[in-house]
């Protein structure tokens, strides 16, 4: 697999002085051409804000980002971005929220309207054209947004907790449509979660970051066949999967917790 | 019970109500001599005073007048306050230029200033807008300043990931998401321009509803002070229910189940 994407040594400090906060250190990883990565670590790692820095929305520190050989320096439409937060834009309808960055390229109306029904039908949600963001459920926005994303035909696809905020059943079948509509079109996808089921059945390579400040601790390939359903929550490999990173994850829990007590506690902090 | 709902029906009723005791009250002071009509007129006699008031005292080119002047001042405040707080919402240097200014200015009392512009303006028709303009034009730019910075910071970061520009940002996120909260301000800040208005007429006019008000009470006509105040209140309701009925058509997407 070409790398399509390498993360080198990118840090990431927030504020100065005493009241810095280092969010990330030293990350790297490398996505290949066409690979579905997942990235799974305790809330407040730094998830949000690597997938901020590939996108260009945040400065690394230091260390780089590229991209099929070149360095990002800022946001562009090559790097699309699923949020956790409901971001369609309340004031246009599905359909103009999918032809959204289409528009803003300038192309023409026709082309914009077939992308759109394209990925209307895609997402299931013919019928649903005109309506607009407040009349959908949690989980048809966030559809319309991957729908919206995918539309402007991004190298890289970049999703933060997309489906963070759904109940468990909505959040099952969103995985299985995001899958099937990633078979079809194979973009390269970087998926941040913190629930370890969804890293390992989406993922061809699940990232398990380390507690604040944030680094990959370990790599773990995923080898089940694709295309996949359901039932391989139960197989024994996924379960192995799922239990080899539950123990690295219990490990940096205990750091967290410890680490937590050791700032509520300033005298032991030399010990 | 604390917030539950009621019917539309009993809803309605009371608000009638609350009118109808007003009236029975009104009529029970007077009619029933309680009150001298010198301080109190009777509500036929009210009826009687608008009629002469629109037939023989001109009561509608003193109405024309007072809407033009507060309708000039305060889109002159409009037309400054809603892209400057707009940019000061949005651009923390223009937030860190003018807040602290027109915090500052927004506590001294448009009415203390009427003497202020009477000398430099004299008392024609640019000192009465400049008293409505500046009783809206500090408060209007900073609550747009607010809702401005209540747009999400993750709608605009989708913007940029979708391609569009820093500057297209404002055309095509900051201001329509915006909207519906400027509407707002400026729905709430014409109410306060309308008196202002009052203010300015009353202290120095020769036409509008504030002069008509003032002559009335020289003369001692207290029917004509009420129908002149009346009147004010009637055209802020009809001005109210236009802004509502401009929010409904201008935003169909936020009557369709919220914000989101
Ligand atoms: N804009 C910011 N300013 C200051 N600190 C920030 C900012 N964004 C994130 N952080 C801090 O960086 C750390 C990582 O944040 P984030 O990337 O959002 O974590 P995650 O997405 O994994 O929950 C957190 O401790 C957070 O408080
Ligand atoms: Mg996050």
């Amino acid at each position: 697999m070409a790398a399509k994407l390498l993360v080198e040594s990118v840090s990431k400090v927030f504020g100065d002085g005493g009241r810095a906060v280092t969010a990330l250190e030293n990350t790297d990883f490398t996505v290949g051409e066409s690979e579905f990565i997942t990235i799974l670590g305790p809330s407040g790692c730094g998830k949000s804000t690597i997938l901020k820095i590939i996108a260009g929305l945040t400065e690394p520190s230091s260390g780089r980002v590229t991209l099929d050989g070149r360095a990002i320096s800022g946001p562009g439409r090559d790097r699309g971005m699923v949020f956790q937060t409901y971001t369609l834009f309340p004031w246009l309808t599905v359909t103009e929220n999918i032809e959204f960055g289409l528009e803003v390229a300038g192309r023409p109306k026709a082309e914009r309207r077939e992308v759109a029904d394209h990925y209307i039908a895609k997402i299931g949600l013919r019928g649903f054209e005109s309506a607009y963001p407040g009349q959908l459920s949690g989980g048809m926005k966030q559809r319309v947004a991957i729908a919206r994303a995918l539309a402007n035909d991004p190298q890289v696809l970049l999703m933060d907790e997309p489906f963070g905020a759904l109940d468990a059943q909505t959040r099952t079948v969103m995985q299985e449509l995001l899958l099937g509509v990633w078979e079809e079109s194979h973009k390269t996808i970087l998926f941040v979660t913190h629930d370890v089921e969804e890293a390992v059945f989406m993922g061809d390579t699940v990232y398990v970051m380390t507690a604040r400040p944030g680094r990959i601790k370990a790599r773990i390939a995923v080898p089940l066949p694709r295309p996949r359903s359901y039932d391989i929550k139960v197989s024994d490999v996924f379960l192995g999967i799922k239990k080899e990173i539950l123990a690295l994850i219990r490990e940096e829990s205990w750091k967290a917790a410890n680490s937590l007590e050791l700032m509520g506690d300033g005298d032991e902090k030399d010990v | 019970m604390p917030k539950e709902a009621i019917p539309a029906h009993v809803y309605a009723l009371c608000s009638v109500l609350s009118f109808a005791l007003l009236l029975l009250g009104w009529s029970a002071l007077t009619y029933g001599k309680y009150v001298p009509p010198l301080f109190l007129p009777a509500p036929d006699e009210i009826v009687r005073s608008a009629v002469t008031l629109f037939a023989e005292f001109g009561l509608v080119t003193d109405i024309i007048d007072s809407v033009l002047r507060v309708t000039a001042g305060f889109l002159l405040a409009a037309a400054i306050g809603v892209p400057l707080g707009v940019l000061m919402g949005s651009l923390k240097v223009c937030e860190a230029f003018f807040e602290p200014f027109l915090g500052f200015i927004r506590y001294m009392p448009a009415s203390a200033f009427i003497p202020l512009f009477i000398l430099w303006l004299g008392i024609g028709e640019s000192e009465k807008v400049a008293v409505i303009f500046f009783g809206t034009f500090f408060q209007l730019t900073l609550m747009v300043m607010d809702v401005t910075k209540n747009v999400s910071m993750d709608l605009i970061n989708t913007a940029y990931t979708l391609g569009v520009s820093q500057r297209g940002v404002f055309r095509r996120v900051i201001l329509p998401a915006s909207m519906p909260g400027i509407v707002d301000t400026l729905r709430i800040t014409f109410g306060w321009a309308w008196t202002y208005l009052v203010v300015a007429e009353i202290v120095a006019a020769s036409s509008g509803l504030g002069y008509m008000i003032m002559q009335s009470q020289r003369f001692l006509k207290t029917a004509h002070i009420i129908v002149g105040i009346i009147v004010i209140g009637l055209i802020g309701i009809a001005i109210d229910v236009f802004f509502k009925w401009l929010y409904g058509r201008l935003f169909p997407w936020l009557g369709k189940g919220g914000t989101a």
